[in-house]
């Protein structure tokens, strides 16, 4: 049943946001091109987001829909020969054309990252302990001695069982979990104001994940340190962050509140990702439902919504230009966000709550 | 803890790589005991005794000039290993450090230093020596140049394309994310990482230096007389290769077991500085 409650209007950007002294990372209309032997494709179209000291944003979708390219964006990690435009401001500074010399004091210093795989992201041939302490001897020039001693420190407080006798073990001793641990554990050497972490639980099995995503949230509460966690896990999401992006075909398809965007699933996508997830308790015999067709070539993007191929609900305007962000604003919804909670969407109005 | 006593325990254990290490002591041995002890002195003229088989006196026999065919062999070994250590170290010094800037820099640096080594390659090493032999004249160090020239770009090559599988790892993105530069990455993660695939190629080309040092020593273009060297010994044995075959069996004999050994060491130390298999003792 159509809402008839649901009402769009023109969203005015976060303006009020960007006022305060508390804003930490501000990226506007972030585009970049990458050439790929079929061509240039555009991983990410116009990627605007901001993030505020001490806060957790979680950004969500598909493969290939843009989010670890977001990350590697904000590091100054793009693949060779792609091109960035638009802007990342953090902490008041330009980071778009930044060269090497000037990146590499901020990286794994102020922004720090922590990577899928704990196995390949630890060199196998270093100890734990050097590794954790490399950061320090990078940024603060510590001795190896003070160093080391501050590791320890770190893999105790990432809680690193016998952490002491682990400082001098290599990483294939180390169950995965305890490989991301220390994956932590170097990221927060440092004491960043920003924590990327790029499907931190994904090669890890599901009990250990939760402890990890619980270490994740206490680290972020103790340190107040921003988090961006990039996830195609719905659960995760829930349980990690405060506000959400959802990304598909290089651009952010709705963003706002974590339980607003769960509540409403303003965005068609959304609403599809949700439909997709398994369920507990679903009468045997189930079909999982899927979202039909699949993400569109980065090389070849429609010119209108990139996700209008795949949507029951796509008109012929979805198909003619790219659709605004426009706020979502449901008197019925039962979480008031206010102006925060915004789709890329001309059907908004007419889809109503979600049927879930 | 430290993996060091596992390494030896496994070495040990490894058949190949302990009678590789035992051929390539016995060449070391002969060279260094050669330096203070040899049965006669290796130039020494004594032409009454020329060709004496095998015997007490001359346990190898004498060649055609009446030299004792073991303190020949000795003394040789220092020609084939003053070869093998310097071209190879020609070699790695400036193809490894070619290799690790190409991988670091990509782009044009890279382009250009494989287009050099391309063309160095496109000359047959046995040209260059001769080209170089022309130019300064016959001799062991215008040999060991030319062995060491054609060495470069093989290791540049090497280099390269393990620095750059290192390179795209994710835990030199992670180094990057931490903030390290390129040097430090090349130094303190990409050249760890390719080390033993260094050291074995090392050993092959070490083999390898030996053989061409013997070819051209053969040919006439590298050690010249009186210097005792394998080489030398078997381009003497030809003329003589009916009336005693012997003379050019035992330098033959010693340049096989050195390639040999060299080769079986290096296989040993690809086996035992494959981290997968020390992983599972």
């Amino acid at each position: 049943m159509a809402c008839a409650t649901c009402s769009t209007r023109a969203w005015r950007g976060n303006a009020d946001i960007g006022m305060t002294a508390t804003l930490l990372l501000d990226v506007r209309d972030l585009r970049v091109r990458l050439e790929t032997a079929r061509g240039p494709a555009d991983a990410l179209r116009g990627v605007s987001f901001s993030l505020r000291r001490g806060e957790t944003l979680g950004l969500i979708g598909e493969s290939g829909c843009g989010k670890s390219m977001t990350a590697l964006a904000l590091l100054g990690l793009l693949p060779q020969g792609a091109r960035i435009s638009g802007s990342i401001r953090f902490a008041g500074q330009e980071l778009v054309g930044l060269d090497e010399a000037a990146m590499s004091p901020l990286r794994g210093n102020r922004i720090a990252m922590v990577f899928q795989e704990p196995m390949t992201a630890l060199n196998p041939l270093h100890t734990v302990g050097a590794q954790v302490a490399e950061p320090l001897r990078v940024h603060q020039a510590k001795s190896r001695a003070a160093a080391r001693a501050e590791a320890l420190r770190l893999l105790d407080r990432v809680r690193l069982p016998q952490a002491a006798q682990r400082l001098d073990a290599y990483p294939h001793q180390l169950s995965g979990g305890q490989r991301q641990r220390v994956g932590l554990a170097m990221a927060l050497a440092c004491a960043p104001d920003l924590l990327v972490a790029d499907e931190p639980t994904t090669a890890l099995d599901v009990t250990i994940q939760g402890e990890i995503l619980d270490l994740i949230a206490e680290l972020v509460r103790e340190s107040g340190m921003a988090l961006l966690l990039i996830s195609h896990d719905l659960g995760v999401m829930a349980r990690s962050v405060s506000r959400l992006l959802v990304m598909y075909g290089g651009t952010i398809v709705e963003s706002g509140p974590t339980p607003a965007v769960f509540s409403r699933l303003a965005h068609p996508y959304t609403r599809g990702l949700f439909g997709a997830r398994p369920r507990l308790g679903a009468a045997r015999g189930t079909r999982l439902a899927t979202i039909p067709g699949r993400v569109p070539e980065l090389t070849d993007l429609p010119a209108g919504c990139g996700f209008a191929q795949r949507c029951a609900w796509a008109v012929d305007a979805c198909r003619a230009a790219p659709p605004p962000l426009v706020a979502v604003v449901a008197a019925l919804s039962p979480v008031d966000s206010g102006t925060e909670h915004a789709a890329r969407c001309l059907r908004l109005a007419e889809l109503g709550a979600p049927t879930a | 803890m430290s993996t060091a006593p596992g390494f030896i325990a496994r070495m040990w254990h490894h058949r190949s790589f302990v009678l590789g290490a035992a051929l390539v002591a016995l060449l070391a041995a002969s060279a260094l005991l050669s330096l203070a002890w040899t049965p006669y002195p290796a130039r020494e003229i004594d032409i009454p005794n020329k060709l004496l088989p095998p015997g007490a006196a001359h346990w190898l026999g004498t060649d055609s000039l009446g030299r004792d065919i073991v303190s020949l062999l000795l003394v040789g070994a220092r020609a084939s290993i003053a070869v093998g250590v310097i071209a190879v170290g020609i070699g790695i010094t400036f193809g490894v450090a070619l290799g690790l800037l190409a991988a670091a820099r990509r782009g044009w640096v890279e382009e250009a230093v494989m287009r050099l080594a391309d063309f160095t390659f496109a000359f047959p090493a046995l040209l260059t020596a001769i080209m170089l032999t022309a130019i300064y004249g016959p001799g062991l160090l215008t040999s060991i140049v030319a062995i060491g020239i054609f060495n470069i770009p093989v290791f540049a090559r090497i280099t390269r394309g393990a620095a750059n599988s290192i390179w795209a790892r994710e835990f030199v993105l992670a180094a990057r994310a931490c903030g390290k530069g390129a040097a430090r990455i090349t130094f303190e993660h990409v050249l760890p990482n390719i080390a033993s695939l260094l050291i074995v190629q090392a050993t092959i080309q070490f083999a390898i230096a030996i053989l061409a040092e013997a070819a051209l020593s053969y040919l006439g273009l590298g050690t010249q007389p009186p210097t005792p060297s394998w080489g030398r010994m078997l381009n003497e044995a030809q003329t003589l290769l009916f009336q005693a075959p012997q003379l050019a069996i035992w330098p033959g004999l010693a340049i096989a077991l050195s390639v040999l050994g060299l080769n079986l060491m290096g296989d040993g130390l690809r086996d035992l500085l494959d981290p997968r298999l020390a992983r599972q003792r």
